[in-house]
């Protein structure tokens, strides 16, 4: 899978939760999901369970607190995978 | 990793309500993946005066609330029990959906059953289930809270 694709992966996981829709038209590796996207901190541990589903990986409690933004999960998400 | 015990007379005085807002009389069963309590509503609660006039019936958030204390306070002190020395840490409920089918009179007894979901970065989602003293349903549903500080 390449970046794109697990933007777009990640994008379709983070969208239920996103209050802010005007900033997830623009989603971007700066996104960050509590201050731009608006996702409560309830819905965060949501979206890593979810991300742990789609891409069969397990996240650990040090690799959850980096998943703050677009980013870092998508570097977290890329070292799992290829672990 | 060595867990500590904790007894259910522990966890109901580490709660952080009190009357008249603690809606948890007796934990009955109590373990990871599950707790089991009961609650007897008191023929004085403070919103039979107002809900509804002349008519008092138990609130549905109320009992909602009551199958929050138990489904994700009590089970949630129970599985980070390691994590506690006197006092409770600060909690939130963080979303619920909950179906209601019987009414709750004053004086009614009910037992809740809570099933962990998941406990995962701290947050814990609990299936909840609460049946009156002759066991019918009385309400159903998910509820979800977060540890905030502990």
């Amino acid at each position: 899978m390449n970046q794109d694709q697990l933007l777009l992966k990640l994008k379709e996981i983070i969208t239920p939760y996103v209050q802010n829709e005007e900033a997830l038209k623009d989603l971007s590796e700066d996104t960050d999901f509590i201050k731009d996207l608006e996702i409560n901190s309830a819905n965060l541990v949501d979206v890593v369970l979810d991300v742990e589903d789609e891409f069969d990986i397990v996240i650990e409690n040090e690799d959850m607190e980096k998943m703050l933004n677009v980013k870092a999960s998508l570097a977290v998400i890329k070292e799992k995978l290829n672990a | 990793m060595k867990t500590k015990k904790i007894t259910k007379e522990e966890i109901l005085n580490l709660l952080p309500y009190k009357r008249p807002f603690l809606f948890v009389d007796e934990i009955l069963t109590l373990n990871e993946e599950q707790i089991v309590a009961q609650y007897t509503f008191r023929q004085d609660e403070f919103f039979y005066e107002g809900h509804f006039v002349d008519s008092p019936i138990t609130p549905g958030v109320i009992l909602t609330e009551c199958m929050a204390q138990i489904g994700l306070a009590s089970l949630g002190l129970y599985l980070i029990r390691d994590s506690v020395k006197n006092k409770a840490p600060d909690v939130a409920m963080t979303s619920n959906e909950v179906n209601y089918y019987k009414l709750v009179l004053p004086g009614e007894k009910v037992v809740v059953t809570a099933i962990k979901e998941y406990f995962r970065f701290n947050k814990l989602k609990s299936k909840v289930e609460m049946v009156n003293d002759s066991g019918t349903l009385v309400a159903k549903g998910f509820v979800s809270g977060m540890v905030i500080k502990y």
